[in-house]
C-alpha cells in the first residue's frame, strides 16, 4: 500500500510538470498579452512593466524561473490586481469556494444515490419515472438559469434564503442547490442504471433465497456494489466542484476562485492563469489517488499492488 | 412415507412482448422426508421454473402462478406473502444454484454470507454466528476454515464456492434443499466432489433434495425418484430403476439413448433426438413431444396423452401405454437396458391426476 501511494506521489509529480509546461507555452501561444487592451499604453510604460515582471528575458529563462518558483509554492505576483500575489488570490478565493463545493457536493452525492435507488428499485414505476424526469431536468438545465430560477422562487417570492452575497451559512444555500443540481442529476442516472445491473447479478438471488429482506439485499449486497461508477465520476467532479463555478460565483456574487480563474485568462493574468491551473491540476490528481484507493476499499478484488502482485 | 412438499397441478406462465409463455403447464408432484427427487430435462423443459417457483423467486411481474398449490409442512406456499416468504427461504427451504462464480456476492466475506442465514432465521449473535460458520465450512469440508471464513470469493476455487453456497444453503438446517444445476459448471472431478458432499450431508442431516439436472449420470448417482420433464409437463416419473430399466416414455428413450455408457461400441453414433422443443407462448395441440416423437401416432397430434400408471410409482403420459396402441419397440440403447420390473400392474392404468 505504501509503496503503492509513493509510486502513484512520483507519477502526480511527473503529470504536474507536464500540465505546468504545456499551459505555460500554450498560454503565450495565445495572442495578446497582459497588457494588450483598448487604450495602447505608451511604449517607456510597457517596456517598465515587461522589465518588472520579468517578461522581457528569454523565454527558457522565464520557463526555468517559474518551475522554480512553483517548487517553493510561490506562483508570484498578480499582472492584474497589484499588490497581490497569486498565493493571496488562492487563499482568500479557496476556502469560500472549497466550502461552498462541499456543500455542493454532499448535496449531490447523498441525493443523487438517494434518488437512483429509489428508481432502480422501482423500475419502470412512477417512482423510477418521476426520479428520471428529474433528473434529466437537472442535467439538461443550464446551472445560471437554475440558479435564476432558485433565487426567484426560493428567495424572491417565498423569501426563504437571501437573493446573493457571501455573509452567513443561509446565503450558501441557493448557491450550492444550484451547483448540485447537475452533479447531482448525474450521479441519480449512474447509480440507477448500475443498481439496475447489480439487481440482476446471481447472487442477489442468492441473498433473496437466504430469506433476506429487500432492504436488506439492498443495503448490504447491493448499494455497494453499485456504487463503483459512482465514485469514479467523484475524482474529477469534486475537483471541478472544489475549485468553484464561474457562473455560480458570479451570479450569487460569491468571492470564490472559480472567477479568478476565468477572468485570469481574458486578463491574460499569466501567473493567475498558471497559480489556478496548477493549484486545480494538484487538486484533481489528488482526488483521482484517492479515488483508487478507495476503489480497494469497496471491492476488494481490485488489489492495490505496488509493481509486483502483493498477497 | 410422510410427504414433505406436495406440487398439485402447478401452472406457471410469464408475460412477455411476444405473449404469454407458458413455462409450466401442470406440474404434479409429491417429496418424502429424507427423499432425493431428481427433475431432469432440457433447457426451457420448465424444470428451473418449477423449482424457483417453490421458493417463490420468479420475479412477478413477468412471471405469474396461473394456479396449482404447493403443500410445504402442511402450508400453501404458493398463496404466501412476500413478507411470509421471507420466514420460510433460507430457513425451511435452502437453494443451491448453478453458477457458484457468481452465486456470492463478491465484495462480502464468505464467512459473513454464511453468518448473514444465521443472525436472520436462527437469531444468532455475531460471535455465535462466526463459530457456527467455520463448523459449517468445516462440514463442507473447506481446509482451514478459519482462515477462509475471513476471505472473500474470488479467493475460493469454483468448487470450494460451491461448497461454500452449500454451507449457505444448509446453515439453517433446513428441510428441503433445492440444487438447481449444482454441478453444472463444474468439471467432473469437482462435480464427483460435490455430489458425495451431497449425499454425505443429506445422510447427516436428514434433508430431502429436489435435484434439477440435464445429466443423466448424475440423476443416477443421486436420486431415488426421477421426474423427467418435457416443454412444461411431466411425461414420465418414477424409481430410478424404474426410469433407467423400464422407462416407457419415448422422451424418455431418446435421454437415455443419447447419453454413452460404457459398454456401447465405439461404431455406433451417439443417438441425438432431433428438433428443438417447441414454443411456449403457442404450446402445440396434443402430445408436445409428438413432432420430434419417431413413434408418433396420429392421435399424438391431436389429444393430449393421460396418465397412465405402470406401477405403484410409475407414471408416464404417452399414448404408447394405451391398451389399443401397437407395440413398439424402444431403440437399441434402451432396449439393452431393460428388465423386467416385478412392482408392474399387469396392464398400465389410465389416472385422471398423478397422486
Amino acid at each position: 500500500m505504501l509503496r503503492y501511494i509513493s509510486r502513484r506521489l512520483l507519477s502526480i509529480l511527473l503529470s504536474l510538470f507536464l500540465i505546468i509546461t504545456a499551459t505555460f507555452f500554450l498560454m503565450r501561444a495565445a495572442p495578446g498579452g497582459p497588457f494588450s487592451g483598448e487604450k495602447k499604453l505608451p511604449p517607456e510604460i510597457e517596456k517598465n512593466l515587461n522589465e518588472y515582471y520579468g517578461l522581457d528575458r528569454p523565454w527558457y529563462e522565464q520557463y526555468t524561473d517559474y518551475l522554480v518558483s512553483i517548487a517553493k509554492w510561490d506562483f508570484g505576483p498578480s499582472f492584474k490586481y497589484k499588490g497581490q500575489t497569486v498565493n493571496d488570490l488562492i487563499n482568500e478565493g479557496f476556502p469560500v469556494s472549497f466550502f461552498l463545493g462541499m456543500e455542493a457536493l454532499l448535496l449531490a452525492v447523498s441525493l443523487g444515490i438517494l434518488l437512483g435507488v429509489i428508481a432502480a428499485l422501482n423500475h419502470n414505476k412512477w417512482q423510477d419515472y418521476g426520479a428520471m424526469i428529474f433528473a434529466v431536468l437537472g442535467i439538461s438545465v443550464p446551472s445560471f438559469i437554475m440558479a435564476s430560477l432558485l433565487q426567484y422562487v426560493l428567495a424572491i417570492k417565498l423569501g426563504l434564503f437571501p437573493v446573493a452575497r457571501w455573509e452567513s451559512l443561509q446565503h450558501t444555500v441557493l448557491p450550492a442547490l444550484a451547483l448540485a443540481a447537475t452533479p447531482m442529476a448525474f450521479i441519480a442516472r449512474l447509480t440507477r442504471s448500475s443498481m439496475l445491473e447489480v439487481l440482476s447479478n446471481d447472487y442477489i438471488r442468492t441473498a433473496k433465497a437466504k430469506g433476506l429482506s429487500k432492504g436488506q439485499i439492498t443495503v448490504k449486497h447491493a448499494i455497494r456494489n453499485a456504487l463503483l461508477p459512482v465514485v469514479t465520476y467523484l475524482g474529477p467532479l469534486s475537483a471541478a466542484v472544489l475549485t468553484g463555478s464561474f457562473v455560480i460565483e458570479k451570479i450569487f456574487g460569491i468571492p470564490g476562485l472559480g472567477s479568478q480563474f476565468v477572468l485570469s485568462i481574458s486578463n491574460r493574468d499569466y501567473t493567475t492563469i498558471m497559480g489556478v491551473t496548477v493549484f486545480y491540476s494538484i487538486l484533481l490528481l489528488f482526488s483521482v489517488l484517492l479515488v483508487d484507493i478507495a476503489y480497494g476499499l469497496i471491492d476488494p478484488r481490485i488489489k492495490l499492488a505496488g509493481g509486483k502482485k502483493g498477497e | 412415507m410422510e410427504k414433505l412438499l406436495e406440487v398439485k397441478d402447478l401452472q406457471v406462465s410469464f408475460q412477455t412482448y411476444g405473449g404469454e409463455v407458458q413455462a409450466v403447464r401442470g406440474v404434479s408432484f409429491h417429496l418424502n422426508k429424507g427423499e432425493t427427487l431428481a427433475i431432469v430435462g432440457e433447457s426451457g423443459s420448465g424444470k428451473s421454473v418449477t423449482s424457483q417457483t417453490i421458493m417463490r423467486l420468479i420475479p412477478t411481474p413477468p412471471g405469474k402462478i396461473k394456479s396449482g398449490q404447493i403443500i410445504f409442512n402442511g402450508e400453501d406456499l404458493a398463496k404466501k406473502t412476500d413478507k411470509e416468504m421471507e420466514a420460510i427461504r433460507g430457513k425451511d427451504i435452502g437453494m443451491i444454484f448453478q453458477d457458484p462464480m457468481t452465486s456470492l456476492n463478491p465484495t462480502m466475506k464468505v464467512g459473513h454470507q454464511i453468518m448473514e442465514v444465521l443472525v436472520k432465521h436462527l437469531k444468532m449473535d455475531k460471535a455465535a454466528a462466526k463459530e457456527r460458520a467455520i463448523e459449517l465450512l468445516r462440514l463442507v469440508g473447506i481446509p482451514m476454515p478459519e482462515k477462509r471464513v475471513n476471505q472473500y470469493p474470488h479467493e475460493f476455487s469454483g468448487g470450494m464456492r460451491q461448497r461454500a453456497m452449500i454451507a449457505v444453503a444448509l446453515a439453517s438446517n433446513p428441510k428441503l434443499l433445492i440444487a438447481d444445476e449444482p454441478t453444472t459448471a463444474l468439471d467432473v472431478t469437482i462435480q464427483a466432489q460435490i455430489l458425495e458432499l451431497m449425499k454425505d450431508l443429506q445422510k447427516k442431516m436428514g434433508t430431502s433434495i429436489i435435484f434439477i439436472t440435464h445429466d443423466l449420470g448424475v440423476v443416477a448417482n443421486v436420486a431415488d425418484r426421477v421426474a423427467v420433464m418435457y416443454a412444461g409437463k411431466i411425461v414420465e416419473m418414477g424409481t430410478v430403476d424404474e426410469i433407467f430399466y423400464d422407462p416407457r416414455h419415448p422422451y424418455t428413450w431418446g435421454l437415455l439413448a443419447s447419453m454413452p455408457s460404457l459398454d456401447s461400441d465405439d461404431k455406433s453414433e451417439l443417438a441425438a433426438i432431433p428438433g428443438t422443443p417447441p414454443d411456449l407462448t403457442n404450446p402445440p395441440k396434443g402430445d408436445a413431444f409428438a413432432p420430434r416423437n419417431p413413434y408418433a401416432m396420429k392421435i399424438d397430434f391431436e389429444l393430449e396423452p393421460p396418465m397412465f400408471k405402470i406401477s405403484d410409482t410409475h407414471y408416464a403420459a404417452t399414448w404408447l401405454l394405451h391398451p389399443d396402441a401397437p407395440k413398439v419397440e424402444p431403440p437399441e440403447a434402451v432396449k439393452k437396458r431393460l428388465r423386467q420390473l416385478s412392482s408392474n400392474y399387469p396392464q398400465p392404468v389410465i389416472v385422471k391426476e398423478s397422486e
